[in-house]
């Protein structure tokens, strides 16, 4: 059976850099347990270890691409290796993008990875999500939400 | 007068990948600004984004027993050293002792959070600059063995902290007293195989480390580090400085005293006066004989002896106790038998108390002070890195005038590589730097 992972990223206490991680929240109340959902917190470069054993892999994360806050992406790392204008945030240790990249080129990276992003607008320290951004909230888990009905079930053949 | 600016961001467009602390660069987290004036370095001014004064008045008004997740966040890479001063500073108020098993298993969470920091700060972000690369990733494409080699002593530290809980969503964690559940012996016992393995190739990473070209540097410094009377500190221990001053912990603020810097939101701190230096290259070099024979073995072989005197010795400083908390480890696991119950009872007194512990990056400094009902009515967190700070800047004008003849870029790589080798937070981003140079 496919492993279908989804992992939440950020920080609780940086304003909206805290999207990835109360997204993976809200999918872990509405999915069953044949999805795995995982929080990363600090460091990017755990990410590599958290993506192991898994075929495919939602990440969802905070972005900034200069586009209008609240507005979401969807990319296709498994096939798009070029980043283009699309910052995953940082204030975790190593970044995300860096920590993609290192899992390419070790030939590390799951069959099928998927980045959700969420443009995000302040990153300060104690604020509260942002109105743009829990709108981008509420999007970003229906996507995921289809993405993952959209799976072939491998139990089910 | 003019003003030239070198900046990471447009490097970062050039070559199209996002390096980390794209945001941060932008925020000005990390912001390095020298002055030349007639040729000569004439000021250096480093300033660092610090996020524990955010959480220092965060705490005010949370119950003690929130306080270990709360300080989790202050660092990603060293959640645990926040909260291991935390509890240490309360459990002081509240007069607890936490002994026996369950101060081993502190001791060893503590471990893997050092191994885990070490072994990112060796292979992905310091090693890059003795090989020639301009990140770990342009790194793995030529040495993937190397860097893979790194990635799985990395693991096995955050194995040792998964299964101990360094993070509040891990059902195990940190709480005043002890932890919220132990493990077993079996749990512990399933490490040892990957430790073993670790052991060894942090051994072979003081031979690789021995082997790079380092820059003849020699700063006169002022170490400072935990001393415990039979270990090698982690949670407990006087202060001691190379210079000959041993204190409680709870005299800290009476020696290091902390300043505001105009051009930073990071506060600077000194002793008598004067910059000093924590973080691995003060802890090896004040704990030498607190070392293990195997490190002590390894270490001959290289040639290398202690004190390390070069900053950018911090790689082997690092490897080597990268070495030491893998046997640390090792040990402790083996002796392992759980305790009666997984924390002390705590009961609740007003008062102040102050912990501090050696964290990857040095020690870190608390001081609470709660209510009669346990409520924090005052935060005091002290980061290694701000100690450093001072120290920093002091290498940079020593540094710099080497490097006057460079170009802006080529002179803000070199910098770049001075403030690696102390592992500030911020080091975290490679290209994280971006130098103004000043010249008039």
């Amino acid at each position: 059976m496919a492993v279908i992972r989804v992992i939440g990223i950020g920080n609780l206490f940086r304003g909206d850099d805290a999207v990835g991680l109360l997204a993976a929240r809200r999918l872990r109340e509405r999915l069953d347990s044949s999805v795995e959902i995982l929080e990363a917190e600090g460091d990017g470069l755990a990410l590599l270890d958290l993506m192991e054993g898994a075929d495919q892999v939602m990440l969802i994360d905070a972005v900034k691409s200069g586009g209008h806050p609240g507005t979401t992406v969807r990319l296709d790392l498994s096939k798009e290796s070029r980043w283009g204008r699309l910052v995953p945030c940082s204030t975790h240790a190593i970044g995300i993008a860096e920590a993609i990249d290192l899992a390419r080129t070790l030939g590390r990276l799951p069959k099928q990875i998927i980045l959700y992003g969420i443009e995000v607008d302040s990153l300060e320290s104690g604020a509260a999500l942002s109105e743009p951004v829990r709108g981008g909230l509420d999007s970003i888990v229906e996507q995921v939400l289809k993405e993952i009905e959209g799976i072939p079930c491998t139990k089910c053949i | 007068m003019t003003e030239e600016r070198r900046t990471g961001p447009e490097e970062v467009r050039q070559t199209r990948t996002i390096a980390v602390g794209t945001i941060a660069r932008v925020e000005g987290e990390g912001a390095l600004r020298v002055t030349v004036k007639d040729g000569a370095v004439h000021d250096v001014e480093l300033r660092i984004f610090e996020p524990p004064r955010f959480f220092e008045a965060f705490l005010v008004g949370r119950h003690y027993s929130e306080v270990p997740d709360i300080v989790a966040r202050i660092c990603g890479i060293c959640p645990v050293a926040y909260q291991m001063s935390a509890v240490h500073a309360i459990e002081q108020i509240f007069g607890l002792r936490v002994e026996g098993a369950l101060r081993d298993l502190r001791r060893l969470l503590y471990c893997g959070e050092w191994i885990e920091s070490h072994a990112l700060h060796v292979y992905m972000l310091q090693a890059p600059d003795f090989l020639g690369y301009d990140s770990g990733i342009a790194m793995a494409k030529d040495h993937p063995a190397l860097v893979t080699r790194g990635l799985r002593l990395k693991k096995a530290g955050n194995a040792i902290m998964t299964l101990l809980g360094g993070r509040s969503v891990h059902p195990v964690s940190v709480k005043v007293g002890g932890f919220s559940r132990v493990p077993g012996r079996r749990e512990l016992e399933a490490l040892t195989t990957e430790l073993l393995w670790a052991r060894d190739a942090a051994a072979d990473t003081i031979r690789w480390a021995a082997t790079f070209e380092y820059p003849d540097f020699a700063p006169d410094y002022t170490y400072v580090a935990l001393r415990h009377p039979d270990e090698y500190p982690f949670n407990e221990g006087r202060l001691e400085t190379s210079n000959g001053l041993s204190v409680s912990v709870g005299e800290f603020e009476q020696h290091f005293t902390e300043h505001q810097v105009p051009y930073s939101n990071a506060l600077q701190c000194t002793f008598q006066g004067m910059p000093y230096l924590v973080g691995p290259l003060a802890r090896v070099n004040l704990n030498q004989d607190r070392l293990s024979p195997m490190v002590r073995e390894v270490l001959a072989d290289t040639g290398l002896s202690l004190p390390l005197r070069n900053p950018f010795h911090g790689i082997i400083a690092r490897s080597v106790e990268m070495l030491y908390a893998l046997e640390e480890s090792l040990r402790l696991i083996q002796r392992y038998v759980p305790p009666p119950a997984p924390a002390l009872a705590a009961t609740v007194r007003s008062g102040t108390g102050t912990a501090c512990t050696e964290a990857p990056r040095g020690i870190l400094y608390h001081r609470y002070r709660v209510d009669d009902e346990g409520i924090v009515r005052e935060a005091k967190i002290v980061p290694p890195t701000s100690q450093n700070q001072g120290r920093i800047e002091q290498d940079l004008r020593q540094f710099m005038p080497r490097l006057l003849n460079l170009s802006n870029e080529d002179a803000s790589l070199a910098c770049e590589r001075v403030i690696r080798c102390y592992d500030p937070c911020i080091s975290c981003a490679t290209h994280f730097l971006r130098l103004e140079i000043e010249r008039e």
